[in-house]
């Protein structure tokens, strides 16, 4: 009878599988795992690691902490930090010091590796965990970190 | 009699031929096969690769020892860590870096959430390609809750780049270790309900049973590894034989499977699952405390030599064989990746069966591509 | 020939009242071709979107809520796409058959709604070889698959509709056997015949063992019929891309589409008829409200469709030969000596009468 037996194991399985889909059906209500994103921009919230992009925090100064010692630029494997540099004189000590015009990065290029970050001696970049890169005209991707007139905080050094 | 031969050439099909991608649901990226069929059986499957090569063994030699891990990431996408690791180890041991039990636990542990990560979406994969697509959603469901673990910790779900030579990027995260507990003991609830859904199923059964068969023989004559290699009876855990991190510190069964059928290689993968969450269950309890990263030079600069190390990602065994000449870049790096051997048995599975076999058949063996052709 | 148009009465005797009976009698078909027509391109669309919710609920997901309430014009959007998008086709088709072939699929879903009773009045055609006449046109839009998936000039696109030929001849055999099961029972093909019948309970209790074994045979049958999935090795996306409308885009494809949900509708509307009394109430309870009739009839028929989009969202799909297995060594026989059995009830007497 292995025929009829075939036959009832057979439609055993399947109605054991549609029991299970059966039972999320009756439960779509509070199961669904769907976020529907543009609604829940308020709530949705990034974890404090989360790789978005590379930001530099200035403080209520306008002051950065990059002293332009390029090791972020070295460690890149892309190339998508690009420091733009200058000597200055210090106002304190009166020698002259590497202070940075431009710090430009790639966010077009950029792997998200955090080798930048993890190499800044003076944690001047660190992560920000905007997600939403996307820009209609590239050219918006390049940017420069620091803030126009700002310069480095006073007593960092490398 | 030479009338029935002429009546039978008259009946006669002809064998065409298919292209079955680069652009096709079933071959999960840019593989492309070439099929030569007659009717609905094929005669000869043969994988043409190429299409997503990044020539990262070459981009390896340009840069320095920490920046190869990321691209490592970009390999087996959904084994990062693994390969992270990977590198990681060859650096450290060529380095003879002693590197905290802390950072070998985390490693582990995060190394076996891949693993499982991988493997639930290889199962919702693997019944898309038989035609249940109910399977993906929950498949996808569950590796949420580890690509959340993931984001937490690392900072990003699949291209994670936790490793550094000498350790981890950051310490875990403090919710970490709730966090996966909580999955274990979700996921343990889920397991035997993939067994319900797909694996007792009874079409899946006759779909997968006897379909596609790898003799161990030729498993190892083909180079093959990991689930596909076990499915066949061939032994080649390396986890097991050449324990890496922590995985000396824990007990666990090798899957082993000897019918070397496509179910059997399924069952192989949903047995995985239950043995990396029990050996995450041994380590998440007593992470030892300690430094999460050791120091390093700035500029890792490898002695002069040949340095090898192989791992056990999602798909089988990884090798990463540097040549050192003293500088801070490897002279050579080659990459032994499971995929590309794995793929190279396809072809003889796959022979005489149906085009619904076929697609069986690749699904178990698990392909990434960009893998194979990194 | 004189075809009773039982829900045109009114149409029709206003009409003979303007012009000659015949005249009148083809003006009134044309009417009512006309309102089916929109009644069921609308009744398509919005089946379309009923499996896209379901099939989300049983995905965990939400499924389209966007485009008007709860997404209820998500597949009226979707159709007014496809209508704005070219139409395009391969080089060296047969270009004839190929622009042939949807119609073939579409009119024959929409030709057999003609004989389904939806309620005692709402019938267009009440033909005494109703069974008959549904079997024969479902078996039509094989044609137009057939051919779709042969001019396209595509190799995925023939293996689909030299499937689609393969499994539609054997299929065919069971959904005929297992009406024919249950025609043992009403004595009679005409369809507004099988609902009297089961005035003294629905065939289903009334034929018990056989007639259940028959319902189970008719709905896996009925599956493979509509080329869904298990069933689904026309389309099987993972093997053969979209299988034999690989090549169709925009309207033709869309008519494609909308025939296959037709067809569901189709096969769940007849078995709801042959087996669950179609327009009539469970025990007779809303009797003495006529037009309830549709309500009933629509209940028992979408029930039907739920328990085929399950299928479809559970079990992975068959093999291609397995197909056949299943056919011709498990379905083919057990319907022969179910027949035999329901001979020999019907003989007896055995019925469940209530």
């Amino acid at each position: 009878m292995g025929y009829f037996s075939n036959i009832f194991n057979g439609i055993k399985t399947l109605l054991t599988g549609m029991s299970i889909t059966g039972k999320y059906f009756l439960n779509s209500r509070k199961g669904a795992i769907t976020q529907q994103y543009p609604d829940n921009r308020e709530t949705l919230k990034m974890f404090d690691r989360f790789r978005g992009e590379v930001i530099m925090p200035h403080d209520e100064n306008n002051e950065h902490a990059c002293t332009g010692c390029q090791k972020c630029e070295i460690a890149c494997p892309n190339g998508t930090i690009e420091i733009i540099w200058d000597r200055g004189i210090d106002e304190e000590t009166g020698k002259k010091k590497k202070k940075i015009d431009q710090f430009v990065y790639h966010l077009s290029m950029c792997t998200m590796c955090g080798l930048c970050i993890d190499v800044c001696p003076t944690d001047a970049i660190e992560w920000g965990q905007n997600f939403e890169n996307s820009v209609y005209d590239r050219t918006a991707l390049t940017r420069v970190l620091n803030e126009p007139e700002s310069k480095v905080r006073a007593g960092i050094e490398d | 009699m030479q009338e029935t031969t002429t009546i039978n050439n008259n009946f006669k099909s002809e064998e065409y031929f298919i292209n079955m991608g680069p652009q096709h649901p079933a071959t999960h990226g840019v593989l492309r096969l070439l099929l030569t069929i007659d009717g609905e059986i094929i005669k000869k499957v043969e994988p043409d690769l190429g299409y997503i090569h990044r020539s990262i063994e070459k981009m390896c030699e340009r840069d320095s020892y920490q920046q190869i891990v990321h691209l490592t990431d970009r390999m087996d996408y959904l084994s990062s860590h693994i390969n992270n690791e990977a590198v990681c180890l060859t650096v450290e041991n060529a380095l003879q870096l002693e590197i905290p039990e802390r950072v070998q636990v985390i490693r582990t542990i995060i190394g076996e959430l891949t693993r499982i990560a991988s493997h639930c979406l290889w199962w919702g994969v693997m019944g898309m390609d038989v035609g249940a697509l109910t399977t993906y959603f929950y498949g996808f469901r569950d590796r949420e809750m580890i690509n959340d673990i993931f984001e937490e910790t690392c900072g990003a779900r699949l291209t994670m780049n936790y490793n550094v030579p000498g350790g981890l990027m950051w310490d875990i995260h403090e919710n970490f270790v709730k966090r996966v507990k909580d999955f274990v003991a979700h996921f343990k609830t889920k397991i035997p309900e993939y067994d319900r859904l797909l694996t007792g199923n009874v079409i899946f059964q006759k779909r997968t049973k006897g379909v596609g068969i790898l003799t161990k023989e030729d498993a190892i004559s083909f180079g093959v590894s990991g689930p596909v290699g076990r499915g066949s009876g061939f032994s080649c855990d390396v986890r097991k034989y050449h324990p890496y991190s922590a995985l000396d510190k824990v007990t666990f069964n090798e899957a082993l499977r000897t019918e070397g059928d496509t179910f059997a290689r399924y069952s192989v993968r949903i047995q995985e699952m239950w043995e990396s969450l029990s050996i995450i269950e041994q380590l998440i309890d007593n992470i030892p405390e300690g430094e999460f990263r050791v120091k390093t030079n700035a500029v890792i600069k490898l002695p002069k030599g040949e340095f090898y190390q192989k791992v056990e990602t999602a798909r089988g065994e990884l090798g990463v064989y540097v040549i050192s000449t003293g500088t801070k870049n490897p002279y050579r790096l080659k990459f032994r990746s499971p995929g590309f051997s794995n793929l190279s048995a396809l072809s003889h599975m796959a022979t005489g069966g149906k085009i619904g076999d076929l697609v069986a058949t690749m699904a178990t063996l698990d392909l990434v591509i960009p893998d194979i052709d990194r | 020939m004189r075809i009773p148009l039982s829900i045109t009465d009114n149409i029709q005797e206003w009409l003979v009242s303007m012009m000659s009976e015949s005249a009148a009698s083809y003006v009134a078909m044309i009417i009512v071709a006309l309102i089916y027509l929109g009644i069921f391109a609308i009744a398509g669309l919005f089946l379309v979107l009923i499996e896209r919710r379901v099939a989300a609920w049983f995905q965990l997901r939400i499924g389209p809520n966007r485009v008007g309430f709860q997404g209820l014009l998500q597949t009226m959007a979707d159709a007014l796409k496809l209508v704005s998008k070219e139409l395009t086709g391969t080089d060296r088709a047969d270009k004839f058959l190929y622009n042939l072939a949807p119609y073939f699929v579409i009119i024959s879903a929409l030709m057999a709604l003609g004989v389904m009773p939806f309620t005692k009045e709402f019938q267009a055609f009440d033909i005494n070889i109703g069974i008959f006449f549904l079997i024969a046109i479902s078996s039509i839009g094989v044609i137009g698959i057939l051919l779709g998936g042969w001019a396209s000039n595509n190799k995925f696109a023939l293996i689909g509709a030299m499937r689609s030929g393969v499994q539609t001849i054997s299929y065919e055999l069971s959904v005929g056997l297992s009406l024919l099961t249950m025609i043992l029972l009403t004595g009679s093909l005409q369809l507004s015949e099988i609902v009297e019948v089961q005035k003294g309970g629905w065939l289903i209790v009334q034929g018990h063992i056989p007639a259940i074994i028959a319902f189970m045979i008719y709905m896996i049958a009925g599956t493979a019929e509509t080329n869904r999935a298990p069933f689904d090795m026309v389309e099987a996306e993972s093997e053969l891309g979209a299988g034999f409308h690989t090549e169709y885009s925009g309207m033709k494809f869309a008519y494609f589409f909308l025939a296959e949900f037709i067809n569901m509708f189709l096969i769940a509307a007849i078995a709801a008829t042959v087996f669950f009394g179609a327009w009539l109430s469970p025990f007779g309870i809303t009797e003495s409200i006529p037009w309830l009739g549709v309500f009933w009839f629509l209940a028992k028929t979408l029930v039907l469709v739920f328990l085929m989009m399950w299928f479809r969202w559970t079990f992975p799909r068959l093999r291609v030969d397995q197909l056949l297995t299943l056919e011709w060594k498990y379905l083919l026989p057990i319907n022969l000596v179910n027949i035999v059995i329901m001979a020999f009830i019907v003989w007896q007497k055995l019925i469940i009468q209530i």
